[in-house]
């Protein structure tokens, strides 16, 4: 493998990973969020303590998020240095937003939170959880705003002089219609994930200690539950959305994710195909009629194009080259992502239907518990990858091709030892962060009667002036 | 002023923000092992950096992604040119920031053990890597005329830069146990502060070397006012810790800290990364700086913005301006 191969799987890995914790962070502190108002509003001791609950599990997992993300930042120059200097103009400025409008917020806020239990005034102190609630979906525009600009270049021109692109207008970056659909789809999936997160803990907790606490996980098994649902169908209608802009930006990747070789008008969508390996021709597969061409562009009698015939576009248009991504990835990602994500809700709804009036849940539905967070966060996954591999093999597309992108100084024995390193890394980490969250959720609510073990630091210790 | 000179000066004070914050929190975190000698002062300990380190942080993420923005070309150089240091010292933050967060959420001595160890490493290195990565910057490094950088992991590991590296350690070392004086009680204080007294020592002959050598590589008469300011600032910052006026210490590293890093961007200036190759292959200010509308866009929000943020993590400091007490153990 060379400089490049290696520098593309460092990214994969450590963004796949780093998206691991995203969704759950995201999600799980506005639940958080929600129950400690729902705590303020009604005085109810029980919000109190699944805010204290839930509340520990977030800071277990953002930890995660946050170290996992300081490589983000630094991974563009490192081993993406011809790209950092092509897009930096552009791209540097939503990230540099991300990080004076989002990073200083949720990091001070979060601080804040943790230590100011019996410091500040009850409203203040939920007001700063509210702020990294904020800071969180900030975070999430800005960056997506950034990765927008990668799938659908604007407000930007081309100086050829330095051989970069420079931005002419911020506003048309940050209002790119990629974003626009981007921010919800991922904002609904990342809801997703944290409700079956707090409804697959409390199904285990009611399952397993069906007399400990039955009525307060009864209502947060409902609560998230009731949030898979609602952000399923945000998901579904964004995700609807995503396509339509997708098919425009990116005909290419759409087509790739039907496997679509031959334009069609009706375009049928394709529920399995078995085709050979290098995906060049299909073998076996179910079809829906005019399905595709309702979903890309709105019409059941609309034409979608095809992959064959993209490519001899692309090829007047850019140049000889083959502008085709890994297409049963992009194939298999997309429906993966689908039809995980559809279980996910139905899994959801089923809980719902099964512990309705009081109910109590079957046994066996324990096994649920573990992978009813992990079906959402899987096809998170399958997203992420799908739309990044889709725009193969353009970094920046159109402008700016993956390859062209790498660091040219770099040696892959740098790069193997940073991928060695963090993958090392990342899954010593994996095994201590899961066997903490495990050992927590396992601890239950009792413990979170004491001062909250969120810092070393108990806020009922006495304290004495500085001054 | 040119906007490009601005935002070397925004920079340069992201920089000297981050240092002086997370210059702190790196001591105690290298400290706080030697200095608690029981579970309850270590906590305490920990406690004093608890809620603002994180925080401290974003201003090296800050600074990266101000590069980013406003140089890409420094941004591209530097991160790619400096490619090892930056994977241990990403290595050193994940594993820190991990057990920072990790070490209170069990009960258990050993899983603390390991948490504070992780917390220690996780501080030293990149205290000493920060050093030897600014030692470099303004000494040079080889750069190709594309500004690549074509020096090996070796070449980073120099005398005048390990010497910078030592001196972050020291310093921070010292920063951090000020800090420690200035927010515990009882014996961890007065602890903390005769081990100021005594690494400060060892950091201010370290400061006066690396600073010195500094501006007989590149100094200038501003720079060399501003080098002689943090020396003299620091001289006081440990005769006040030696008085026990903490709060004046604090102060006295604070501003001895600051200036120093300000003095070597002064002196880097209008050059972000020298060439010890051919003096054409050094990547200046200029050179290296967006265009025109993005700084505009940038300097705008960042005006309304940062002042926000100033305020919002002063407050912080604020709330939890008081001492922390050893728990009876």
């Amino acid at each position: 493998m060379d400089t490049l191969d290696l520098a593309r799987w460092q990214f994969a890995i450590t963004t796949v990973y780093h998206f691991f914790f995203v969704p759950v962070t995201i999600s799980l502190v506005a639940i958080t969020a929600g129950l400690q108002t729902a705590w303020y509003r009604t005085g109810k001791e029980k919000y109190l303590r699944l805010t204290k609950f839930y509340g520990k599990l977030f800071l277990i997992n953002i930890a995660m998020g946050v170290v996992t993300g300081l490589v983000q930042e630094f991974q563009f120059g490192m081993n993406w240095s011809d790209y950092s200097r092509f897009v930096g103009d552009v791209f540097g400025a939503p990230l540099a937003l991300e990080g004076l409008l989002a990073f200083f917020l949720e990091s001070t806020f979060i601080g804040l939170w943790i230590f100011g239990w019996e410091r500040l005034p009850k409203l203040v102190h939920l007001g700063c959880i509210w702020m990294v609630v904020l800071g969180t979906q900030l975070s999430a525009y800005f960056i997506l705003a950034a990765n927008s600009w990668m799938q659908n270049p604007v407000g930007f021109r081309y100086n050829a002089s330095r051989g970069r692109a420079e931005l002419t207008d911020l506003g048309a970056v940050l209002t790119n219609k990629v974003v626009l659909v981007t921010y919800p789809h991922t904002i609904f999936a990342a809801f997703m994930v944290g409700g079956a997160f707090v409804a697959g803990v409390a199904l285990w907790h009611l399952i397993r200690r069906p007399l400990v606490d039955k009525d307060v996980f009864r209502s947060a098994l409902k609560i998230g539950a009731s949030v898979v649902l609602v952000a399923s169908v945000g998901v579904a209608i964004s995700g609807d959305l995503q396509g339509k802009v997708m098919t425009e930006v990116q005909p290419m990747k759409m087509a790739a994710a039907e496997a679509l070789y031959a334009t069609e008008k009706p375009a049928s969508f394709s529920v399995f195909t078995v085709g050979t390996l290098d995906g060049s021709k299909e073998i076996f597969s179910i079809k829906l009629p005019y399905l595709l061409s309702f979903l890309a562009t709105g019409h059941f009698n609309g034409e979608v194009k095809g992959i064959n015939s993209l490519q001899d576009a692309y090829e007047q248009l850019y140049g000889p080259g083959s502008y085709k991504p890994n297409i049963p990835l992009t194939y298999w990602t997309f429906r993966l992502m689908i039809g995980v994500g559809m279980l996910s809700a139905a899994v959801a709804l089923w809980l719902l239907w099964t512990t309705r009036r009081g109910r109590a849940p079957a046994h066996w539905l324990i096994w649920l518990a573990a992978p009813l967070p992990l079906l959402p966060l899987i096809a998170n996954t399958f997203g992420w990858i799908f739309t990044e591999t889709g725009r193969q093999p353009w970094l920046v597309f159109g402008l700016l091709p993956t390859a062209s992108g790498v660091s040219p100084s770099t040696t892959s024995g740098e790069v193997i030892t940073s991928l060695v390193g963090f993958t090392l890394l990342y899954g010593v980490l994996a095994v201590v962060e899961t066997k903490l969250m495990l050992r927590t959720i396992r601890g239950g609510l009792a413990g979170t009667d004491d001062p909250p073990e969120t810092s070393p630091d108990r806020p009922d210790k006495p304290l004495s002036f500085a001054y | 002023m040119e906007l490009t000179t601005v935002w070397f000066i925004a920079i340069a004070m992201l920089w000297t923000g981050y240092f002086v914050l997370e210059g702190f929190d790196f001591g105690v975190g290298m400290l706080f092992r030697f200095l608690g000698r029981n579970e309850p002062e270590r906590k305490a300990a920990i406690t004093t950096i608890g809620p603002v380190w994180d925080g401290n942080e974003v201003w090296l993420i800050m600074a990266g992604a101000a590069t980013f923005a406003a140089f890409p070309e420094w941004y591209a150089t530097l991160f790619s040119g400096f490619y090892l240091p930056l994977f241990l010292i990403l290595v050193g933050l994940i594993v820190r920031g991990v057990a920072l967060e990790y070490r209170g959420k069990r009960d258990d001595p050993v899983w603390r053990g390991r948490m504070d160890l992780m917390i220690t490493i996780g501080s030293l290195l990149p205290a000493l890597l920060w050093g030897i990565a600014f030692g470099n910057i303004v000494r040079g490094v080889p750069l190709d005329a594309d500004h690549e950088y074509v020096g090996s992991f070796g070449t980073l590991l120099n005398p005048f830069a390990l010497l910078g590296g030592l001196t972050f350690v020291a310093v921070f070392i010292t920063h951090g146990a000020i800090f420690l004086a200035l927010r515990t009680t009882d014996d961890l204080r007065a602890r903390a502060n005769r081990l100021a007294t005594r690494t400060g020592v060892v950091a201010a002959v370290l400061t006066i070397a690396f600073l010195a050598w500094a501006q007989a590589l590149r100094g200038d008469s501003v720079s060399i006012i501003l080098t002689i300011a943090a020396v003299v600032a620091f001289a006081g910052g440990l005769v006040a810790n030696l008085l026990r006026r903490e709060g004046w210490a604090f102060i006295g590293t604070t501003v001895a800290i600051g200036l120093a890093v300000v003095s070597l961007f002064v002196a880097l200036f209008p050059n972000v990364m020298p060439s010890t190759l051919e003096p054409g292959s050094t990547l200046t200010v200029v050179e290296a700086a967006s265009s025109a509308y993005t700084l505009k866009a940038l300097t705008i929000i960042t005006g309304i913005f940062f002042p926000l943020v100033l305020v919002y993590q002063g407050w912080t400091y604020w709330v939890f301006r008081k001492r922390v007490m050893v728990a009876a153990s």
